[in-house]
């Protein structure tokens, strides 16, 4: 595209946000003195902004199509430096011990605050891995996912607080009954696709929340359940510090847990269904694969995990209200399956961590972060839409055409 | 005639709202045939295809499958595409219909799934009984990639195929679900000669293991080569049938076509 046309469009885009942003930016009452003070000067500045950003991204687009038209796509996924690096079992091993023994590590020289944040880091990871299942492999929209988190909260809330049951009882209960409500939810919507799946799934999770905020009698309503035992530890009373470091711990524990089972998972007769299920629905039944069941056992499984990173939540908490579980939850944690790259386990790992870190550490940018925060959102998926990892398919190696050794 | 039919289908009917796809229709094949399904576009192959296997619920009907070597008879009316598959009854699909995000072996390993059974505690644990079940999936859907001429390939993924190998890939998936009977929806579509000379060798070898084959396809050079006998629909109805030599001398097929070459 020539240069004067792309000028010329930048040029309309920075008006129409010197317009948009004319009240917040140009305008400023001030109550005090009982006047309307016009800073013309802040719809310069936006102008001249605006513009240069737009060339920045136009030049950056443009290079980057460039790019992809000399070289494929897939081979520059293959390529790629995190795939290289766990290419050799070995160096994957040694990548992951070398992350793990830093992970134990960090408890003994960060404060208490910091473990906090990244025990809650760690949840999301859980949480991301858990509804990429449902998404990611098998391509089900699932808006309404915080239902299934707060299901796994409430169900540890009400047994801890009426019948005293402690975390380690109510754990399996609690994925359990999540993965019955991944059933119940699952149903009704065997028929839907796309959109309207995903408004289905959003209107579960609005329902679950407005029982929880409305029915008073069973879940205490709005003011929520507090005084919600912490794990215990073979019966030891533990002090603030310490039951952080050992919610830390058991957050790794399952997060290694889950990376395993899902990694699994996605190598297995049934993964592949899910996937096939996700790339073509007509195709997968005539292929002889059962849509409703597959269906129903991603959506009870990806619950599943909602579940018991709900125990661990209320746990971790002690306190509960259903202020936690809005549309936001559900929408963070979708975020993290598509930032990551629906399907790829290391991608939805790191994009949790940079989901849920990245606010917090950039705090010091006071309160531009949210801000920043959108942005980087919004880059990333302009310059990097098939999410931070793609999705790499296992390959086999076939020894002189016959008896097939496996690699992964 | 010879024994039961493998399929028999009589009075098979399927309306969408006013429009009535077919009519009436009767068709048999029997164990070991090669039969051909020919038809201007529009004329109702594809639907013909789709009613079979679950996909459309036929609106009247009869469609009655007996696998070969004394099975018993079953009626396809109101199974499921996946049920009719396990049946032993696999298609592959005009619009190619790959999952195109798994790789070329993945994407046989699927035709695997309806004869295989390792399921969720399966795929966690990894038992011995999982790992032969894999190791099979795998080894059989490479034979399969042998047999169709894409196991130099098996690691690319299916949407990076040319056409004509994609054509290939469906009929490999489509094997990979052990049938005893194979629907092919305009296989040669868009192939160059060559390629199509390739299938035609292709689809015999699978006729000589025994498999029986009901052929859509507008390729008359390849229908009149490789079928015992052929249909030809026209508006949803049966307008012929019978033996190569028939059909290219039949009048109303010759007016179905209007004046299309018919003869090889
Ligand atoms: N799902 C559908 N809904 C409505 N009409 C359909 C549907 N599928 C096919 N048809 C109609 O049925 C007729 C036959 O189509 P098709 O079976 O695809 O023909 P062919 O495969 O012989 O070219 C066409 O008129 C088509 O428009
Ligand atoms: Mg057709």
């Amino acid at each position: 595209m020539s240069l004067l046309k792309e000028m010329k469009k930048g040029l309309f885009t920075s008006l129409w946000f010197v317009f948009l942003t004319f009240p917040l930016m140009v305008i400023k009452v001030d109550p005090i003195e009982r006047v309307v003070r016009w800073r013309w000067e802040n719809a310069l500045y936006v102008a001249v902004g605006t513009f240069l950003m737009y060339l920045l991204v136009t030049f950056l687009m443009q290079r980057k199509n460039a790019r992809a038209a000399t070289e494929t796509e897939v081979d520059a996924d293959r390529e790629s430096f995190i795939h290289r690096l766990i290419a050799s079992p070995r160096q994957k091993y040694l990548l992951g011990g070398a992350l793990l023994a830093v992970a134990i590590a960090f408890p003994f020289f960060s404060s208490s605050y910091q473990t906090n944040v990244m025990t809650t880091a760690l949840m999301y990871v859980v949480l991301g891995l858990g509804l990429n299942i449902v998404v990611g492999m098998a391509g089900l929209l699932d808006l309404g996912y915080v239902a299934f988190y707060a299901v796994g909260a409430y169900s540890y809330a009400l047994l801890n607080h009426h019948f005293g049951l402690g975390f380690w009882a109510v754990l399996p209960i609690g994925g359990g009954l999540a993965a019955i409500f991944g059933i119940l939810l699952g149903f009704p919507v065997l028929r839907l696709r796309g959109d309207y799946l995903a408004i289905v799934t959003l209107g579960f999770g609005e329902i679950i929340r407005l029982i929880l905020e409305n029915w008073g009698e069973f879940s205490k309503g709005p003011s929520g359940i507090s005084n919600i035992s912490r794990p215990g530890l073979f019966g030891l009373e533990l002090n603030l510090d310490a039951a952080i470091i050992y919610i830390y711990y058991l957050m790794i524990l399952f997060m290694i847990v889950t990376i395993f089972i899902v990694n699994r998972l996605q190598d297995s007769r049934l993964g592949r269904a899910w996937i096939a299920l996700r790339e073509d629905e007509i195709a997968c039944q005539a292929m002889g694969i059962d849509k409703r069941k597959t269906k129903l056992v991603a959506f009870s499984l990806g619950a599943f995990w909602a579940g018991i990173i709900g125990v661990v939540f209320a746990a971790k908490t002690t306190f509960i209200n259903p202020a936690s579980f809005t549309f936001l939850e559900s929408a963070i944690i979708l975020a993290i399956v598509v930032l990551g790259g629906m399907g790829s386990i290391i991608g939805v790992i790191l994009a949790a961590l940079i989901l849920i870190l990245l606010p917090e550490y950039l705090r010091a940018l006071s309160e531009y972060r949210m801000l920043a925060f959108g942005a980087i959102l919004v880059a990333m998926m302009v310059f990097r839409p098939q999410g931070l990892i793609a999705n790499i398919r296992r390959t086999y190696i076939f020894e002189k055409e016959k008896s097939p050794a496996e690699k992964s | 005639m010879m024994d039961t039919p493998i399929l028999k289908i009589s009075g098979l009917t399927m309306d969408f709202g006013g429009i009535r796809a077919l009519n009436r229709l009767d068709l048999d094949v029997h164990a070991g045939e090669i039969v051909a399904l020919i038809g201007p576009n529009g004329a109702g192959k594809t639907t013909f295809f789709n009613c079979l296997t679950g996909i459309y619920a036929p609106t009247a009907g009869e469609i009655i499958l007996t696998p070969p070597q004394g099975g018993k008879s079953i009626s396809l009316k109101g199974l499921k595409p996946n049920q009719v598959t396990e049946k032993g009854l696999a298609r592959t699909f005009q619009n190619i219909r790959l999952f195109s995000q798994m790789t070329v072996l993945e994407n046989v390993m699927i035709g695997r799934h309806c004869r295989t059974r390792a399921f969720i505690l399966g795929a966690i644990f990894r038992n011995a009984a999982t790992r032969r079940e894999e190791r099979e999936i795998v080894e059989m859907s490479y034979a399969i990639l042998e047999k169709v001429g894409l196991a130099g390939v098996a690691n690319e993924f299916a949407k990076n195929l040319s056409y004509g190998a994609q054509r290939r890939l469906e009929i490999a998936r489509a094997l990979a679900t052990e049938p005893f009977l194979l629907l092919l929806d305009e296989p040669a579509a868009g192939m160059n000669p060559q390629e199509t000379q390739e299938l035609d060798r292709l689809i015999r070898e699978i006729s000589d293991d025994g498999l029986s084959i009901l052929l859509i396809e507008h390729d008359m050079k390849l229908v009149m080569s490789l079928s015992d006998r052929i249909f030809v629909m026209d508006y949803g109805k049966k307008i012929a049938q019978g033996v190569p030599s028939e059909i290219r001398s039949n009048p109303a097929v010759i007016k179905a076509y209007l004046g299309e070459e018919v003869d090889a």
